[in-house]
């Protein structure tokens, strides 16, 4: 049995984020405010404008940064802080690392915070447009124009250089640590295995790459920007080189926008185009559909930490949380 | 049509520091016409600008990776753009304020090449704004300055106050030589009125020649002939206030043909847009193909190029094909043979 619940977003509202901060389900829109579900709904109005939102590792607070230039954390009793107020300039990109660190970036700027203290700066010469800490958290990856780096969280150590010519536009690990992916302005994702620097070239795209997601013992990289979710084998030592991805959930033309892997199962979350959400399994590909259809883009999917239920938001003001336990 | 119809319309400002952005920008922002604006500004030295929604960006230009150099587009424009569209409602329409050193094509084609831009925005013109006092000067500095003229559909001299009326016409002399094409203001404090500026669907090929002064009158080809002068002063010209027309190597090379023939016209312009595209700024043009009853219309930057069937000749209308292309070191001779052979 599948179970929907809606919740009520302002009209046409853009969901930036949805998902469980500890329990208790939460949806980050775009004009800033975050409603908390919990015995009914409580709008928090964080920012004027939101442009990214992360949960913190141990999942019980959601990071928030604003065209407010203000960086907040959201706990899961609804209580906010503002962590960092940089006036009118954009927080762009956020990220969350073991041990509650976080990272944050403007324009060419990132900054680390370990221990409620500023940890390091960054600066770079091109715009930081993707963030995300190492597993372990030692290092920081920074995509940007030309390549990817990766910098040790604290001040001094030598920064590591992963270059590919073009525009990079979203970076992450994988969960073992030993890959580095970006997303590109080009249909495209790019990838390096760190220990040689060997690159990747996942392509073959009809749309830009936005949401990708891993599954959760790295055996999978499911990637939006296709009229199926692309999911990418990193099971050999070579990472996806050589092989093929798998074509999942395909609806004739119909977009995917957004992908969750599920927290324990080799099972993902497919949202689409129109709204459309449903569960594939990595393995047969068999399909369980979750929602028919929406008014608008499913724009973030995110599972609570059991695996029990998904939040999902859309890009025209719909929201609503998913059992799928049966 | 539905869709373009909800698409929100883009102006860039172009134009040296001082030329007068700033106080264009507070003017479209003050007056009273029941609009509301997202202000997207590269050159953060200038303050004061009065206005609810101003998003400051580092420019950031990307080269896409297909070998092609003129295919640049802005990073930081498509990042703004893309965030601003997700709260609906909160403006009408977006004004871009350049640097003035800012090349205005990867502004221009971040509105085609990106799939993500171009389906919630829609370039409407760009302006370019001219000291009249310090234009002359600063055309020596940079290519951009030229850049920045021979791109834009509308041209404010501005600072007319500033100057007598010698040296007034020989700036304006000088920026029709660059552009013979875009509409062209004085003004002073950047005063003009804004209809002439705003909505102007410069880059819509539905409205591709309306504003097109040159399309408009039927005078015969007399800008091939400053075309050539350009050309001709190539290595002896000299910028400045001598008298002689600024030396550039920017031209316009206007064509003009009766009905053509498809089969050979594609190629061609495809060809043309394909190996001369760095050379070429801007082209626009209206086509009369044999045996079609619609006008073909065409408008490229560089060598992005669009073409499409626009509506039915009228009555009256007298059938012919045109073509205009600004550019650097355009092969007019080669250009005017290659296009005639295009004739069905």
């Amino acid at each position: 049995m599948v179970t929907i619940a809606n919740i009520d977003l302002d009209d046409g509202a853009y969901v930036e984020w949805a998902g469980f901060v500890g329990d208790v389900p939460m949806f980050a829109t775009a004009d800033g405010d975050v409603i908390r579900v919990e015995g009914g709904q409580t709008v928090l109005s964080i920012h004027d404008g939101l442009l990214c939102a992360e949960l913190v590792q141990s999942g019980d607070a959601l990071l928030t940064g604003g065209e407010d230039g203000k960086v907040c954390r959201i706990n899961s009793d609804g209580i906010s802080t503002v962590l960092t107020d940089l006036e009118d300039s954009w927080i762009d990109q956020i990220a969350a690392g073991p041990n509650g660190a976080i990272a944050f970036a403007s324009g060419r700027n990132a900054t680390i915070i370990i221990d409620d203290k500023i940890a390091s700066e960054i600066s770079l010469e091109r715009t930081i447009e993707g963030l995300a800490f190492a597993p372990k958290g030692m290092r920081l990856a920074l995509a940007r124009y030309d390549g990817v780096e990766l910098h040790w969280v604290t001040s001094g150590g030598s920064t590591q250089v992963l270059e590919w010519k073009g525009a990079h536009t979203g970076v992450c690990f994988s969960p073992d640590g030993k890959y580095v992916v970006s997303n590109m302005q080009e249909n495209a994702l790019h990838g390096w295995r760190l220990k040689d620097a060997r690159h990747m070239r996942m392509q073959g795209y009809p749309s830009k790459v936005k949401s990708i997601s891993w599954s959760p013992k790295g055996k999978w990289l499911a990637t939006s920007g296709a009229p199926a979710a692309i999911v990418w084998p990193f099971t050999g030592k070579d990472g996806p080189m050589g092989k093929a991805p798998k074509e999942l959930g395909s609806m004739g033309k119909l977009q995917v926008t957004c992908v969750a892997c599920h927290p324990t199962e080799e099972a993902i979350v497919i949202g689409y185009s129109n709204g459309m959400i449903l569960i594939v399994k990595i393995e047969d590909g068999q399909e369980v559909p979750l929602r028919s259809e929406g008014k608008g883009a499913i724009t973030s999917l995110n599972w609570n930490k059991q695996g029990t239920q998904l939040a999902f938001g859309s890009e025209q003001g719909e929201g609503g949380i998913i059992d799928v336990t049966s | 049509m539905d869709e373009a119809e909800e698409k929100i319309p883009v102006t860039v400002l172009t134009g040296y520091l001082g030329a007068g952005k700033t106080t264009l920008l507070n003017r479209i922002l003050s007056e009273k016409h029941g609009k509301k604006y997202a202000v997207i500004v590269n050159e953060f030295g200038e303050i004061g600008i009065d206005n609810d929604l101003i998003v400051k960006s580092d420019e950031e230009i990307y080269e896409m990776n297909n070998g092609c150099i003129c295919c640049t587009v802005r990073g930081d424009l498509i990042r703004v753009v893309q965030k601003l569209m997700r709260r609906k409602g909160r403006f009408d329409a977006i004004i871009v304020e350049t640097t003035g050193l800012a090349d205005p094509a990867p502004v221009a084609q971040t509105f085609f090449m990106d799939e993500d831009v171009r389906s919630k925005a829609k370039l409407d013109a760009v302006i370019a704004l001219v000291d009249a006092k310090h234009f002359l000067l600063s055309l020596g500095d940079s290519p951009e300055a030229e850049d920045q003229i021979a791109f834009a559909d509308v041209i404010l001299l501005n600072k007319t106050d500033l100057v007598d009326a010698d040296e007034l016409a020989k700036v304006e002399a000088t920026i029709r030589t660059l552009n013979p094409r875009a509409e062209l203001y004085h003004t002073n404090r950047s005063d003009v009125d804004l209809t002439k500026i705003l909505d102007r669907g410069a880059f819509d090929l539905d409205r591709v020649m309306e504003s097109d002064p040159q399309f408009l009158d039927h005078r015969d080809d007399h800008h091939d002939h400053d075309h050539d002068h350009g050309h001709d002063h190539h290595h002896h010209g000299h910028a400045g206030l001598d008298g002689n027309v600024h030396d550039t190597t920017i031209g316009t090379v206007s064509l003009r043909g009766g009905d053509l023939d498809p089969k050979k016209f594609m190629p061609w312009i495809e060809k043309v847009t394909q190996t001369d595209g760095p050379d070429i700024l801007r082209l626009k043009g209206i086509i009369s193909f044999k045996d079609d009853t619609d006008r073909f219309v065409v408008q490229g930057i560089h060598m992005i190029l669009e073409g499409d069937s626009q509506r039915e000749w009228g009555k009256d209308e007298k059938r012919e094909s045109r073509l205009v292309f600004i550019g650097r070191n355009l092969d007019h001779e080669k250009l005017k043979r290659s296009f005639a052979a295009c004739a069905a």
